[in-house]
């Protein structure tokens, strides 16, 4: 007696949805196991150094939270866009946005006491994310122009400024490198558990998830916003403002990318370098996607990637692969999970 | 011979059968209309044909022979061709490119020799149109006439027309008709599915009436008129209350004053329509789908802004406000379509409160508990099938209906929009929707219903106004109103001057 | 004289920098107007620069090297194909998905192929081709190379492939309106397929312009955006293919100026030149960006009913 299995479009059950992201885990590691086979290493020791090494002491484990640092910020960023349906391409420049702003004022700020310091430097890295997220969300809303090609070219301005400006005004006048003169010891993020680099920009990373939460599911705002982002039409004949609400949105997702700047700046650096981001902005897209656009998912997936990020370093040392595999890594990942998404409109059911 | 033959035709949808046990033939060179109302199952009987449907039991046969179609392309094997409502054309290609597109031989496409292709069958056939033109700069009834190329260049000999005329002119209705002529003068035969009674007595040789899924009869022009065919279109009991109550006796809230609106082509779907609706009353608006009733309820709803005229809510004009404005003003809406009227990925509660979301925010944050008990409270009251954290998606078609219903009523509007409001939805939703709306008229609301629904408009309404071709071409009381009557005016075929 | 060699120079530059924004900006139309966004034209051209390097550094022919490229990009084409038009995933985050994998998957396998060296390696690239030298003030402005010459032979070929084959008719028709399409029995899926590879293709060729004529080496920041600027092209030029040479001259002509400006003595720092493409373009959209539209079916998935 065979019993046939077929696929049906019917919502997948309860227990499936939830261990689809296991499975593109799962996936998402035989496939980048072939190119691991190809740099000449085992898979399965590979696995371990990504993903078991880091997380086997403290010091590890707390620097997998600095990595995940950024992630979580520009994560949250692009969730909250994306969730109102804003495609927010641009955390990269936003981000360096933020950082320019926190190497500025981490430079003038003498004499301020360290607390009221740290604070000024994340509203000054938050406004200026802001600003960077102008000008592709007034075309937007005004315009209509497509905010993806804008928010992405505003990416590259962003990144010639900041080479403008650390090979111009900003060198630094003793190494004579392109960097920023370090800022003030007041404006550094405290460390949490010295030794590890682990600081203050980790709380405020949660503490922006926390706000990205409370915004979309506890306010009128965010209840507008997600309307927006979920049944734009049916939004609009409920009254709701389209133009205005994606211009909030696309302002605040602006201002967040920026914190993740000032993080990297007064925290990790201490003063503002060209490579202060190897693609924090786009790799917040994966962390919002593989989150699903749930704020708490989004910082989920980014402690994955920053874990990810962490143990490419280690592959790196220990097995000579190129820590380029952690980002082939993360962009698989990011495939397999759109794909497996959609298994969530399917069951197998029995066929007689 | 019979050109085509459908021999007992049963085609079911679930609970509701579309077709019972159909007879239909077609002889060789005729125009043969098939006639009836929305839901009478013509679309449904010539789909089967066509290949887009298959039918659970009965017989297709052409010339004479036993067929099996299952796509449309065994249909256009069989010489058998459909133009629909939807024209499936590209604006952006030329009249030839949408002609041989999927049709055409080998690789190259010779504009050349496409266009005098194209231009020849159109000259032969009376058809004026130049191959070259972009169907963009296409009128609707030259679009019409592309897609009878397309059909003329797969070498069909039966053609089906779906309601050809529903997005006509009268100056394209007569050169369709023209058109038509010609295609019978040289062998081929004709399908004209309509529900306008003046055009079918014009083009047709013989006229075959559904009701209700069943085949009424086939008769010859010549032996009938258009009074017996509205009978046997509309001919059934009525049934529901017959009002006595006296026209408008509450004042005027509502005044539509020479309203004009587009539609989403471009093309003029409202014209000079003007109506009053009374405190207390129902005023119905009748009529076949694709009058303007969709372009009347967007006007009112603020989904779409009118090119002329006033629309007056007591002394307030509602022309240019946007939606949450003119719920504000105290009007409730329903909209035609559930499915944009709802965000169908938030819960139910959200839903309820979106639309008066200022009432349920405390500085700006939610007020989970009010909007909970907001939630609970309209469950209860308008008996809906879901708890307030479930998605709406995934609720039924009446009990979404309920949802919408309860957004528009609870604030206790002093002007009610409903459009197709037990569109799709099951007896028992649907006798709770008609319910509620004259609850609303007792307590003293102004109700427009808009409904392609004969029989709902006339066991609701207090007083009738049918809507034809974008215009009011009458407003009865109740008791004035009709069967025939109705049918007469909903097919164009007669007007009521009134002096309201 | 002087002018004239600067305009000569320029107008040469020019030509030279057009060149990958044709090879993109066709690429992206052939998939645009098949009613897909791809934006992994990033990653292709990224990949076609790898690919097309790596093949002729080891095969020692550099057109060996221009054919895997295409191949290459045929393939990236068929993936982007394969989560847009068969699954129908959100075409956005599916082609940035596809740059960032493109674009380690070329980092990874670089640095494996190549080690870690301090000094890039590098190939003797193409030459330019100089038959035309004689020829009075347009003789050195036509020396270029032989890519250059197909760059621009491409628009004519482009052109005749939509407007005068069937299957340029069956991705026109697909991109606008794939009911349409569908109703007169072209096949949607397998129409888009191929528009998408055939545009990878030529995407990924025009990385390797960069880094076998151009360059002759393979650098991390090769293509710096270049994809980006394409997609901005596309609605310039209103997918037109006549118009995206156009397109292409203008930024192109913007790029190379900007490289002289710098030394004219602007007190302008020289990042602030390399800016000026992308701002440019950015204002170029907000001009036109309003009353362009695309194809109609962009970004909608098609699923048959």
């Amino acid at each position: 007696m065979k019993i046939n299995y077929r696929l049906v479009r019917s919502p997948a059950p309860a227990w499936f949805s939830a261990i689809i992201p296991l499975l593109a885990i799962v996936v998402t590691f035989l496939i980048t196991s072939v190119f691991i086979i190809i740099a000449g290493a085992n898979p399965f020791e590979a696995y371990y150094y990504f993903l078991i090494s880091p997380l086997t002491s403290k010091i590890g484990i707390l620097e997998v939270l600095v990595k995940s640092t950024p992630l979580i910020l520009t994560g949250a960023a692009v969730t909250i866009a994306f969730a109102s349906g804003y495609w927010n391409i641009g955390a990269e420049g936003q981000l360096y946005a933020g950082a320019v702003a926190a190497a500025w004022l981490g430079t003038t700020l003498i004499g301020v006491p360290q607390p009221a310091a740290i604070l000024i430097m994340l509203l000054g890295g938050f406004i200026a994310g802001m600003l960077w997220a102008l000008i592709p969300a007034i075309l937007k809303v005004k315009l209509s122009v497509d905010e993806v090609v804008t928010t992405l070219l505003m990416n590259y301005v962003a990144l010639f400024f900041v080479s403008a400006l650390l090979n111009g005004p900003w060198r630094d006048p003793v190494s004579n490198w392109p960097q920023s003169p370090d800022i003030l010891a007041s404006t550094m993020m405290p460390k949490l558990f010295p030794p590890s680099r682990l600081h203050f920009g980790f709380i405020v990373g949660v503490l922006a998830v926390v706000t990205i939460w409370f915004i979309l599911s506890r306010t009128g705002l965010g209840m507008r916003m997600r309307s927006v982002g979920m049944g734009q039409e049916a939004a609009r004949f409920m009254g709701v403002k389209i133009g205005r609400t994606m211009f909030i949105t696309a302002l605040i997702s602006g201002g967040i990318a920026g914190l993740a700047g000032v993080t990297e700046v007064a925290g990790i650096h201490f003063h503002l370098i060209d490579a202060i981001s190897p693609g924090y902005g786009y790799t917040g897209i994966i962390a919002a996607t593989l989150g699903n656009l749930n704020p708490f998912g989004s910082m989920a997936a980014s402690l994955f990637l920053g874990l990810i990020s962490t143990g490419s370093q280690a592959v790196s040392r220990s097995l000579g692969v190129p820590t380029f595999l952690g980002d082939v890594v993360q962009a698989t990942l990011l495939l397999v999970t759109l794909a497996m998404f959609l298994l969530r409109n399917y069951t197998l059911r029995k066929v007689e | 011979m019979d050109a085509v033959q459908m021999v007992g035709i049963t085609k079911q949808f679930g609970p509701l059968i579309a077709n019972n046990k159909v007879d239909f033939e077609l002889k060789k060179g005729e125009v043969h209309a098939l006639l009836g109302e929305n839901g009478a199952g013509k679309t449904t009987l010539m789909r089967v044909l066509y290949g887009l449907y298959k039918p659970d039991s009965g017989e297709i046969r052409v010339n004479e022979k036993p067929v099996q179609i299952y796509s449309p392309k065994d249909a256009i094997a069989n010489g058998i061709g459909m133009v629909s409502q939807h024209f499936t054309l590209v604006p952006t290609l030329t009249v030839a490119e949408n002609v041989v597109l999927g049709f055409n031989p080998g690789m190259r496409l010779n504009p050349n020799l496409v266009n005098k292709f194209v231009d020849d069958a159109a000259k032969k056939f009376g058809i004026e149109i130049k191959s070259s033109t972009l169907v963009r700069h296409l009128s609707v009834g030259e679009r019409q006439r592309v897609e009878i190329l397309k059909a003329l260049y797969r070498n069909i000999s039966v053609l089906i027309m779906d309601e050809p005329t529903a997005v006509l002119v009268p100056q394209e209705v007569d050169v369709l008709f023209a058109t038509l002529n010609r295609l019978r003068e040289s062998g081929l035969s004709v399908i004209f599915i309509s529900h306008k009674l003046n055009e079918v007595m014009t083009i047709s040789d013989r006229i075959t009436v559904l009701r209700d899924g069943k085949c009424i009869g086939t008769v010859n022009k010549n032996d009938t008129n258009e009074r017996a065919l509205a009978r046997m279109m509309v001919g059934r009991d009525t049934f529901g209350v017959q009002r006595d109550s006296e026209p408008c006796s509450g004042k005027p809230l509502l005044k539509v004053q020479n309203v004009s609106a587009m539609d989403k082509k471009g093309l003029l779907a409202l014209k000079d329509v003007s109506l009053e609706v009374c405190e207390g009353e129902i005023l119905g608006v009748a009529g076949v789908s694709g009058n303007g009733q969709a372009e009347l309820a967007g006007v009112l709803s603020g989904t779409l802004k009118p090119e002329t005229g006033n629309i007056l809510l007591g002394e307030l004009d509602l022309i240019g406000l946007d939606p949450q404005s003119i719920s504000k003003a105290g009007v409730g809406r329903i909209p035609e379509d559930r499915h944009t009227g709802v965000v169908g990925d938030m819960t139910v509660a959200e839903n309820l409160a979106l639309e008066r979301l200022d009432d349920f925010l405390k500085k700006g944050i939610l007020d989970r508990k009010k909007i909970k008990d907001h939630a609970e409270a309209m469950i209860k009251e308008y008996q809906i099938k879901a708890t307030p954290s479930i998605q709406t998606r995934k609720l039924s078609g009446g009990n979404m209906q309920k949802v919408i219903l309860a957004r528009a009523l609870y604030t206790q509007p002093r002007m009610i929009i409903a459009a197709q409001p037990t569109r799709g939805l099951d007896i028992g939703a649907t006798e709770y929707v008609r319910n509620k709306l004259i609850e609303q008229r007792d307590r003293g609301a102004a109700v427009l219903l808009i409904s392609e629904d004969l029989e709902e408009v006339r066991s609701l309404s207090d007083r009738i106004a049918v809507i034809y071709e974008g215009r009011i071409v009458g407003i009865l009381n109740c008791n004035e109103a009709t069967d025939e009557v109705l049918g007469l005016m909903m097919s164009g075929a007669k007007e009521v001057v009134n002096e309201n | 004289m002087e002018i004239i060699l600067f305009i000569q120079n320029l107008l040469a530059a020019t030509l030279r920098v057009a060149t990958p924004l044709m090879f993109g900006t066709m690429g992206e139309l052939f998939a645009e107007r098949s009613g897909v966004l791809n934006l992994g034209i990033e990653g292709t051209m990224f990949l076609g620069a790898f690919v097309g390097f790596t093949v002729a550094s080891f095969t020692g022919s550099l057109w060996l090297g221009v054919l895997a490229a295409l191949f290459a990009g045929g393939l990236a084409g068929l993936l982007m194909s394969f989560f847009a038009v068969r699954l129908g995933v959100n075409q956005h985050v599916s082609g940035l998905g596809i740059t960032l994998l493109l674009v380690s998957l070329s980092l990874f396998f670089f640095r494996i192929i190549f080690g870690e060296n301090q000094l890039p390696p590098k190939i003797e690239p193409f030459p330019q081709m100089t038959f035309l030298e004689g020829v009075p003030f347009l003789g050195p402005i036509l020396a270029q190379y032989a890519l250059t010459y197909i760059a621009i032979l491409l628009v004519p070929l482009v052109w005749w492939i939509l407007f005068r084959t069937n299957f340029g008719l069956d991705i026109r028709a697909v991109g606008e309106n794939p009911e349409a399409a569908d109703a007169a029995g072209v096949n949607v899926y397998r129409t888009r397929h191929i528009a998408l590879a055939i545009g990878g293709g030529l995407m990924a060729v025009g990385g390797a312009f960069l880094t076998l004529a151009q360059l002759g080496s393979f650098t991390f920041g090769i293509i710096a955006g270049r994809g980006w600027v394409c997609i901005a092209l596309i609605i310039f030029a209103n997918w037109q293919p006549q118009r995206v040479l156009w397109g292409a001259l203008l930024f192109g002509g913007i790029f190379a100026l900007q490289l002289r400006l710098q030394t004219t003595g602007l007190k302008l720092p020289y990042e602030a030149f390399l800016a000026l493409p992308y701002i440019v373009t950015i204002i170029a959209l907000a001009i036109t960006g309003r009353k362009a539209t695309g194809p109609a079916a962009v970004l909608k998935p098609y699923k048959r009913e």
